[in-house]
């Protein structure tokens, strides 16, 4: 295996519009009775072939995901350090050209935020930056971790694409978890969405995640930004990029996420939508073909559509987000987007609870 | 009849040693322990919030169950051992599971590294059971290492598959001197009997019990598995043969 763009490659020239218009029903029945699932099979359960069983691979998921995880959910919050960014990405409120408040959480803000949100009761966080490595400098970020490691066992980053021995250097400070979104693996789409800056370099983010591993980190969340191009090609082959990372690094726990584009400053629509039905499809395939792989869903979400797809196969939700730089002491600027599931921690918790599962806060040990 | 579990140097009436992972609420525990009577009960370190806001899961514990902390997460044996210290540290006692996978799709415990975590850990003075695929070679390498007992899977653990390993956990029985607490795969009590009458000391259940619709009810049916297998194992099965041997035989009159 050389790296992850080499199955990319293979899958270059496959008909996706074909296989998806033509995908029988007869096959899903065959897949509901499978242990493990071929690449194959997993994208037959993308497309609208699956419809009508539904509610079986659902059920399916379902016991899956109990045997694996258990009737729990882990919970994590976001931290926002800063909204500047060199990269003009046209779907994200942060992109270079909206002119919105900049800013930067200082050292003792970050501790401020972090003190705030650890009196909540949560273990597990998810520091972000915008992708600006002068502002958000690999040392600036690890002042961060190592504030933040002072008030949570676990501690995940969602920054600008890394080198191997940036990732190293925050490895060795005790960051499990690198959250990192392909966007779309639609090279054309890519360009087109990503203007310029470090950002528009597609392979050198499509690597990222192996640099990771590879310097050591224990946790990988993928994920596509699901409106961005054709949502079922995408999904598949951020799922293909999770299985890839499982073999090539059976070490690292792989997980997923599914982001639907949200509207930003900056007003970008694709057009492209994906239903709620899609949504929990996905979910459910992605359950089937990685039995073991984490799946997260986020505050973008509604709390009623939250609380009915935890069943189906999620292990991971955020919990009271800001998506603004700080949110939890300092409560100025501006949204990356907007959250729609706005519930507090105790609310959630208590949601949680009554949908007979065991909120998780604390499932990580920094040793 | 005085029939105990020795592990290390205590001595436990039940035979069935329980997870506390995967409830849908921490709080059935002591119902768990009540009704199946397990006195040893595994957490994950990862799990263990001792400053939580939230009543958790070291809560729910009760107070007579031995700990059996285990090192899930860990990679290797250094971070094996690494997680034994700090379980030790917070006061969860000298007990320890270990767990060491590398593999997070099938979760198979690495033997290697499972061994050297075992040496380490026992020259410490930890009561060490270490979690293994089952195997001769390396159960043979444990005893001398220092393990107080060995925790061979049925199948792959969270898999609910059964004994799928049951010749080598046979041979593990009949050559290691030590308890052979079959652990991982268990899907159903018939299961646990199963292992329980071929002469296994001891069984772990978690998935099986935390996945049902009624985990007390399926604990109590695991105790009740257990107790019976052992009372098998302990009074001998019959022996098994080809043919049927009628309990009144037709050329009985021959011999009169």
């Amino acid at each position: 295996m050389s790296n992850f763009k080499s199955i990319l490659d293979k899958w270059g020239s496959f008909d996706f519009d074909k296989f998806i218009k033509t995908s029988n029903k007869n096959i899903i029945e065959d897949i509901l009775h499978k242990d493990y699932l071929t690449d194959t099979d997993f994208l037959t359960l993308l497309t609208p072939a699956s419809d009508s069983f539904l509610e079986k691979l659902a059920q399916k998921a379902h016991k899956r995901t109990v045997n694996e995880f258990g009737k729990t959910i882990q919970i994590y919050t976001p931290l926002y350090l800063s909204n500047f960014c060199t990269n003009r990405c046209i779907y994200c409120g942060f992109n270079r050209d909206n002119r919105i408040e900049r800013d930067i959480l200082s050292l003792k803000e970050i501790e401020n935020e972090c003190m705030s949100i650890s009196e909540k009761g949560l273990k597990h966080i998810l520091l972000l930056t915008g992708g600006d490595r002068v502002k958000t400098s690999i040392n600036y970020i690890k002042s961060a971790v190592l504030i933040a490691r002072k008030y949570f066992s676990s501690i995940s980053i969602e920054m600008y694409s890394m080198t191997s021995d940036e990732y190293s250097t925050l490895a060795d400070l005790g960051v499990e978890n690198v959250t990192l979104y392909q966007e779309t693996y639609n090279c054309e789409t890519y360009k087109k969405v990503h203007l310029s800056g470090e950002k528009s370099d597609y392979d050198f983010r499509l690597n990222a995640p192996e640099r990771a591993a590879e310097a050591g980190i224990r946790s990988l969340n993928l994920g596509v930004l699901l409106g961005l191009s054709e949502p079922i090609k995408d999904f598949f082959l951020a799922g293909l990029h999770c299985s890839y990372i499982q073999k090539k690094f059976p070490g690292v726990n792989v997980s997923i996420s599914l982001p639907r584009i949200k509207e930003a400053t900056g007003g970008y629509q694709t057009g492209i939508e994906v239903s709620d039905k899609q949504l929990a499809k996905f979910i459910i395939a992605f359950r089937l073909f990685i039995q073991k792989g984490g799946i997260s869903i986020s505050t973008r979400e509604s709390e009623c559509l939250r609380d009915n797809l935890i069943p189906l196969g999620v292990t991971k939700m955020s919990a009271e987000s800001k998506t603004k730089v700080g949110g939890h002491i300092k409560n100025d600027g501006i949204n990356q987007f907007e959250t729609s599931d706005k519930r507090t921690v105790e609310e959630f918790h208590a949601s949680i609870k009554a949908k007979g599962y065991q909120p998780v806060y604390k499932d990580w040990v920094t040793i | 009849m005085n029939d105990l579990l020795k592990i290390g140097n205590e001595y436990f009436k039940s035979r069935l040693l329980t997870g506390s992972g995967k409830y849908s609420c921490d709080s059935i525990i002591p119902e768990i322990s009540e009704v199946s009577g397990s006195e040893i009960i595994t957490v994950a370190l990862r799990r263990v919030d001792l400053n939580s806001k939230h009543k958790s899961l070291m809560d729910y514990i009760p107070k007579h169950m031995k700990l059996l902390p285990n090192t899930s997460g860990a990679r290797n044996a250094l971070e094996a051992v690494k997680i034994a210290r700090i379980a030790r540290a917070s006061g969860c006692g000298n007990w320890v599971k270990i767990e060491v996978i590398s593999d997070n799709k099938y979760l198979l415990p690495d033997g290697y590294e499972t061994l050297k975590a075992t040496e380490i850990l026992a020259s410490e003075g930890f009561v060490v059971l270490p979690y293994i695929n089952a195997d001769l070679y390396l159960g043979r390498s444990l005893i001398d290492a220092g393990a107080a007992a060995v925790m061979p899977l049925g199948s792959p653990i969270g898999s609910n598959r059964g004994i799928q390993c049951k010749e080598m956990i046979k041979i593990l029985i009949d050559q290691i001197n030590l308890p052979v607490i079959v652990d991982a795969g268990i899907g159903k009590p018939s299961d646990a009997a199963l292992v329980m009458e071929m002469g296994a000391s001891a069984c772990l259940i978690n998935t099986a019990i935390a996945s049902s619709p009624n985990p007390v009810l399926m604990a109590e049916a695991f105790s009740n598995a257990i107790d019976a297998g052992r009372k098998a194992f302990l009074a001998g099965l019959g022996t098994k043969t080809e043919y049927a041997v009628a309990s009144s035989p037709l050329t009985g009159f021959l011999h009169e």
